[in-house]
């Protein structure tokens, strides 16, 4: 198999998943980790595979945190940020989603709004670094899809993100 | 003029709010006053209505106990228990023996008759002031189908209700809401439609997207409601009656959220998302023409048209934190209405148009609460770790809203409260609930 093949199998497995699985927003892009290894070797699509969505999710990082009540990219964010593009700039057939969200201290409807500044400030970072704006869109969630459940800051920090999901490629 | 019934009050601090709204005619004795004042509700008596055909008994129970928990759920009503009763109904006809309702204390008491005809029920009752020893208005009687039979119990409670308050009735009413199941990371999402107080609930959508505050139409024939069903928030306008529903258009690469019927109808205020930026825009519920209301930088949301429609509420952080705004309905200039310590959120317009219900964020606490509509006057209603959407009974003077509790179990579920801020309860609902919107009074 090669491994573009090989590839298309793990985006279409991984576009699966999203559709079928409520806790996506909590998975850490682990469906395509599984054959991390030690010792240097690169298994394609693995988390050490630097073309692989895997890699983009765990070794770069798919998402960014924010501040309470805040859309302004971190100097942190920044460096995630700066991973995902050069990813994105390499990785040219991927087009994204990026998830707005926010913690439980908020309303409905102003988290909607918080989380749609996220994930523009991101898109805008993405964009910035000469990514194609058409190869990324925004989606907010507001505070309907926490990853960690406690009411407390530990919890809601993590639930402060942007999450950039990767898609299927430009051409199909 | 002897003054029986007691004076009971919502107990507003808010001095004088009522003043204006106080029940001018005095023609009855038997009075509750919705004004300042100690709270002590109103003893009655409600004898089980008379069944006058012979399969009438099971329902003529049932609609006793609705007509009963209706009042009694107001806070301003408590039923004295049938084993306290000296004198017994057994006609509707038969005289009232006032003397022996005086003695248990009943201030008022309100008999009733059922008759069933194959599927038609009728429902009479009479309202007594048993201290005047006189009848408060004249008997009335509703007809409908024995289906109907919860719906005929509450207009009998509304009737009531209204007699002895001056206050228009809620209690012929629905609430549609969101019904929720699972843990918050994986919270399930439907629409549901149920009366005022949890009865017959009906599910109007399946949980396969995420749906987010609905809200009725002006004469509740229809629900505003945003959906994910495209992956993307959009927003959905669903015909009770036959529970079709159909996307509004919308432009790509957009999302929008938070609509609201204008008192029209037909016209809907909702909010747009572009480019990180939220703004408040108008439309056409049938489509086209959609207009912006503001243009600024900042998030505005949560809008809320005035009863008379020439004006929108809404919250707005471009202060630089949550805060609420008034601005003319076409919009224009607004003026910030809020400015207590914490944020304000979700600005609901009372149907009488003279208080604006919110949601206050203050020292991590979340606070239902109440201003005048030139935000004087505050008052919060309630605490907990997170309350918020009021939305208003159809006489303004009751509030439902969503609590959610604290921590990995955290789960939403309907509230009450009046606008004293008492009589706090639950709404039961068969799942959690979250996002109510109260119908007006079904007609």
């Amino acid at each position: 198999m090669t491994l573009t093949a090989k590839i298309l199998l793990l985006v279409a497995g991984l576009a699966l998943a999203a559709c079928t699985n409520p806790g996506r927003f909590g998975a850490d892009g682990t469906a395509g980790g599984a054959g991390g290894v030690g010792g240097g070797a690169i298994v394609p699509g693995s988390a050490n595979d630097p073309t692989s969505p895997a890699y983009f999710n765990q070794t770069i990082g798919d998402r960014v945190l924010f501040a309470v009540d805040q859309s302004a990219v971190t100097d942190e964010g920044r460096v995630i940020l700066d991973g995902q593009a050069t990813w994105l700039l390499t990785n040219t057939d991927f087009t994204a989603i990026i998830e707005g969200h926010a913690d439980e201290q908020g309303t409905r409807e102003y988290n909607v709004a918080l989380g749609a500044r996220r994930a523009n400030a991101v898109r805008e970072y993405l964009v910035s670094k000469g990514v194609a704006g058409n190869r990324l869109r925004t989606v907010s969630y507001g505070k309907e899809r926490p990853i960690e459940i406690c009411s407390n800051e530990a919890c809601y920090a993590k639930n402060r993100r942007a999450v950039t999901v990767l898609a299927g490629g430009l051409t199909g | 003029m002897r003054f029986l019934g007691m004076v009971l009050s919502a107990a507003l601090a808010l001095g004088g709010l009522w003043s204006g709204t106080a029940l001018a005619q005095s023609d009855g004795p038997l009075r509750i006053e919705i004004t300042e004042g100690v709270i002590e509700p109103l003893p009655f008596a409600l004898p089980v209505f008379e069944a006058e055909t012979g399969d009438a008994g099971g329902l003529a129970a049932q609609i006793s106990q609705v007509v009963s928990a209706d009042l009694s759920g107001t806070g301003l009503f408590r039923e004295i228990p049938v084993n306290a009763f000296i004198s017994q109904v057994s006609s509707f006809a038969a005289p009232v023996q006032y003397a022996d309702w005086k003695a248990i204390n009943a201030q008022a008491l309100i008999t009733g008759a059922v008759s069933v005809q194959g599927n038609q029920l009728a429902v009479k009752f009479r309202l007594y002031d048993v201290f005047s020893g006189a009848e408060m208005g004249d008997g009335l009687q509703f007809t409908g189908t024995t289906e109907g039979w919860r719906r005929m119990a509450h207009k009998v409670a509304d009737a009531v209700y209204s007699r002895i308050t001056g206050e228009g009735g809620y209690f012929d009413s629905r609430v549609v809401f969101v019904s929720e199941t699972g843990s918050k990371d994986a919270r399930q999402k439907r629409l549901a439609i149920m009366d005022y107080d949890g009865a017959g609930v009906q599910y109007l959508t399946d949980s396969s997207a995420i749906v987010l505050a609905p809200r009725f139409s002006p004469s509740g024939d229809r629900v505003l409601y945003t959906s994910y069903e495209t992956g993307f928030p959009r927003i959905y306008v669903l015909d009770v009656g036959s529970v079709q529903q159909r996307v509004l258009e919308s432009q790509d690469g957009t999302m929008s959220f938070a609509p609201r019927f204008a008192p029209d109808g037909q016209n809907i205020v909702f909010s747009l998302s572009q480019g990180g930026n939220t703004d408040i825009w108008a439309m056409n519920v049938g489509g086209g023409g959609a207009t912006r209301l503001t243009s600024a930088p900042s998030i505005e949301t949560a809008p809320s048209f005035s009863p008379d429609g020439s004006q929108i509420v809404f919250e707005s952080d471009r202060s630089g934190s949550q805060q609420l705004y008034i601005m003319p309905a076409g919009g224009g200039e607004a003026q910030r209405i809020s400015f207590g310590p914490g944020r304000y959120g979700t600005p609901v317009w009372s149907p009488r148009g003279d208080l604006i219900a919110f949601t206050k964020q203050n020292s991590g606490r979340f606070h239902i609460g109440v201003m005048r509509t030139d935000g004087s006057e505050e008052r919060l209603l309630t605490a907990s770790f997170l309350d918020e959407g009021p939305t208003w009974a159809p006489n303004g003077r009751v509030i439902m809203f969503t609590r959610e509790t604290q921590g990995e179990g955290g789960r939403s579920s309907l509230y009450s409260v009046d606008i004293s801020g008492r009589n706090l309860r639950p709404v039961r609902t068969p799942e959690g609930g979250s996002d109510p919107s109260w119908s007006p009074l079904l007609q």
